[in-house]
Formats: structure tokens, sequence, C-alpha cells
């Protein structure tokens, strides 16, 4: 059976881990490396790490720690952050990631998810939505340039709308990241995971919202996602991974089990 | 002496991660397009990512078909590696293309119904106890996938999974092995299998 992962997310900021509440306020959480590291021996299934300044202020991902990161991580990894091009893209391909997410470049240029589709394939593209419940009009809107308080942006796409178009262009896996939640520990969206999940063919990992053990379980089991993503809870200590999996193995959730060397 | 292990450069984007996975068992690694480099080799990686057509056109352009099919020492292909050693593929726009032809068998795309394309993440691999690429991995051990297309089943698969239907994991004739998972990405799991590759 194909197992439901687990994904710390790893906000970068100038080589540091940091974590913002509501994309705000970002405190510093630690080296990246030692971290990934942790998490990766703890059971992480998977890990993703965002340079959230880098869309925002123009730059390009710092691409040094990536290649620091594949030297030690023995599973997948996922880098997003201002890669706006398929050269780009391909030198952090090449120094050892496994897939590029892109999110506010894909906003400016859908094209690009097209392009990346053709030169490296459906699997390695995953695509970030930034995605706000607005009260007064009802819809889930989805935003750019979220990195930067001062610079975000409401784009015109409506998230529903955003999804299916990027599945067509050639999109792998989406990672949906509920503004509204993020950083405040109060469960995942469900409601909008669930209708995230009808339109979406490719795998779907939920984002912002985790608090506690029953968050995971009730996005698995409601919500039908494939992987779920969270920061803070993991960063400060709140879930340690393997009790999480291993309540979730309980709640009938399907997670990996270590692997045991059996003696020949 | 160290052996010789080269990884033959197809212009894919994952041979930074095989090489490295390799490397942390403390193997020795060339990764080249040179045919001489290749054959003197006592152990070869065919890595892949990316679509069958475009990496049988960068391995033709290379001129590394031929000396591919020749090597007699044992050749591991991974994920789209191994869907190359098979002999044609349907993963193209024009219908299907021609592979390396080592192992019979070609590659489709997933009939998953319900579930969801690609088949991505953490699965269940039931192997063959007695094949030596497994040796020491116990039956169902967990390992990390990314593909939309597969192999099916045949006399030549010595481990299968299963994603609404089974498909081959790995395959294996004469000195030709391939993994449809990414063992470089599997953990644990992964280093024991890469490590087993080493000791042929």
């Amino acid at each position: 059976m194909l197992a439901k992962r687990i994904i710390p997310c790893l906000d970068v900021r100038d080589g540091k881990v940091v974590k913002g509440v509501q994309f705000r306020n970002h405190e510093i959480m630690g080296d990246i490396v030692p971290l990934a590291e942790l998490y990766a021996s703890a059971g992480a299934d998977e890990l993703v790490f965002y340079d959230i300044t880098a869309s925002s202020d123009a730059r390009t991902v710092d691409k040094s720690w990536v290649s620091r990161i594949a030297e030690v991580i023995d599973i997948p990894f996922c880098v997003a952050g201002g890669i706006k091009s398929v050269q780009e893209a391909g030198h952090i391909l090449a120094m050892g990631a496994d897939k590029i997410s892109i999110n506010s470049p894909a906003l400016t240029n859908p094209e690009l998810i097209n392009q990346l589709h053709d030169e490296f394939g459906q699997q390695c593209i995953v695509i970030g939505i930034d995605s706000f419940f607005n009260e007064n009009t009802q819809k889930y809107e989805v935003y750019k340039f979220t990195g930067d308080a001062t610079r975000t942006q409401q784009t015109h796409w409506h998230t529903l709308e955003w999804v299916q178009e990027v599945q067509l262009r050639g999109a792998g896996e989406i990672v949906l990241n509920c503004m509204n939640q993020d950083g405040v520990r109060q469960g995942y969206d469900i409601t909008q995971l669930k209708a995230v999940r009808k339109v979406c063919a490719v795998p779907l990992i939920a984002s912002g919202g985790a608090g506690n053990v029953s968050h995971f379980e009730e996005v698995f089991n409601q919500a039908d996602v494939d992987g779920a993503l969270a920061a803070s809870v993991f960063h400060k200590d709140i879930i340690q991974i393997s009790e999480l999996k291993q309540a979730l193995a309980e709640a009938g959730v399907v997670m990996r089990t270590p692997y045991i060397k059996t003696e020949s | 002496m160290q052996q010789k292990v080269v990884i033959i450069n197809t212009g894919c984007a994952n041979i930074s991660s095989v090489r490295i996975a390799l490397e942390r068992l403390g193997s020795s690694v060339l990764v080249t397009d040179d045919a001489n480099l290749i054959q003197r080799a006592d152990k070869v990686l065919l890595p892949g990512v990316g679509s069958a057509g475009a990496a049988m056109r960068s391995i033709g352009q290379k001129d590394l078909i031929h000396t591919v099919q020749q090597l007699s020492q044992p050749v591991l292909g991974v994920c789209l590696g191994m869907q190359l050693m098979v002999e044609h593929s349907h993963e193209s726009k024009t219908g299907s293309v021609a592979c390396l032809n080592l192992i019979p068998g070609e590659v489709v795309r997933m009939q998953v119904n319900e579930q969801r394309l690609p088949h991505m993440g953490w699965n269940t691999v039931s192997t063959a106890a007695s094949n030596a690429l497994f040796q020491g991995i116990p039956d169902k051990t967990y390992f990390y996938f990314v593909h939309s297309f597969c192999v099916q089943l045949s006399s030549f698969t010595v481990a299968c999974c299963e994603y609404a239907r089974p498909f081959s994991a790995a395959l294996m004739k004469d000195n030709f092995y391939g993994v449809q998972f990414h063992p470089e990405r599997s953990g644990e799991a992964g280093a024991q299998l890469l490590r087993n590759f080493l000791t042929l």
C-alpha cells in the first residue's frame, strides 16, 4: 500500500530555518543541515525547503545549501523559491533536489509549468498554491509573493480554477497552503482541501494549520490528501514525528514502517 | 583494490543523488559518457529521470546504445533507467520508443482507476528472497517511488509493487538489474540494496 506522507517544511531565509505566524514575523529556528538530518532520521517521509524571500525580492534560491542537504539526506526533498526558468530549475535538480516547487513565478508566467514539464518530466514539478478564504466573497483566492508581507498580492485566480489549470499544464503534485490557517495550529482547512481534492488528480499535499495529532488524522481521513506538510509543530517539538506516525497508523492511516535488516 | 563504479551520464537530472548515495557507502564513483570507461567499470549504473524518448535520444546521440548492450558486468538501471532496459516504451507523444532491449518487456502507462498519478511516495515491495539484490531486505519493505509508467509483471520480475494493480518493482536478466523505485532516496533500505549491488 502506498503510505501517506508526513512532510516537515523548512522555511529558509539566508541559510537559516525560520517560521512566521501567518507568513509574518519570522523567528530563527535553527541551522538548515542539522535540522534536515534530524527530521530524516526521525522518520519524515520527505522534506520541503522554501526560500521564502527569494520570489519577493527577485533573487533566486541560494543554491549552495541544496548540495549540502543532498549530501546528508537519503529521503526525497523538494526545493522552492524564486525558480523562474528551466535553467534555474535544472541547476537545482542537478545539485540533488528531487523536485522543484513553483509558486509565484507560475502565476506570473504559467507557460513555465509546461516548459518544466517538457524538460524534466511531470514527477519533478510541484506547484505551491497560497490560497486565502475571502469572507466577503466566500471564495478561495490565490495570492503570490507571500514570503514578504509588504509585497503580497492577490491574483485574479480562484483556487479551484488554478488547481485545474496547473494540472493541464503538467504539474505532478500540488501543495495547497491554506493561508488563513498558516502557523496558527488550529487544524488543516478540511473544507477547502476536500473541495480541491475533487478537482485534483495528482498527489495533493495539505499545508497550514497543523497543531496536534488529531489534525493530521482528520486531514488524511476526511480530505484524502496524499501528504501533510507542517512546520512549527515539528520545529517547536510540539509533535514528535515517530509518535505522530504511530498514532496515525493506529487510526488506520497507512504509514511507512521503518526498515529493519534481516539477518541472512 | 577498490572497484570502479561508473554512472552513465545520460544527461538526466538525478545523477547527483545516485552518486552521493554510492559515495556514502564508500565507493569512488565516476560519472561519464566515455564508452571506454563504461566498458572497463566493475559496476555500471544507468540512472534516469524524465521521459523515455528524451533519454534514448541522449544515449543515442552519445553513441552509447551498443556499448550498454554489450556490457557483461553487473548493470543497475534506476527508475527511468530500468524502463530503458526493456524493449520499448509507450511514454512518447508519437506512440512507442525503442529502448535498449536488454530485458524482454514493455513500458506502459499505469492504470490506476480512481487513484492519483504520478504514483508518488513510499510503497511496499514484495521480493523474491533468493535474489541477491534484495539480500537482507524483508518482504514488504518500503521504497520511494515516483513514476506514471511501469513495466508489467513478467518472468523477469524479481520484486513487485502494487498501486491499483501489481507491476514490476525490480527486473533482472543475466547481468542486467533494474529497479523502478529510487534506492538513493529510500533511506536505509535503499542503501542496503545499493550495497547488495556493489557486492554482486
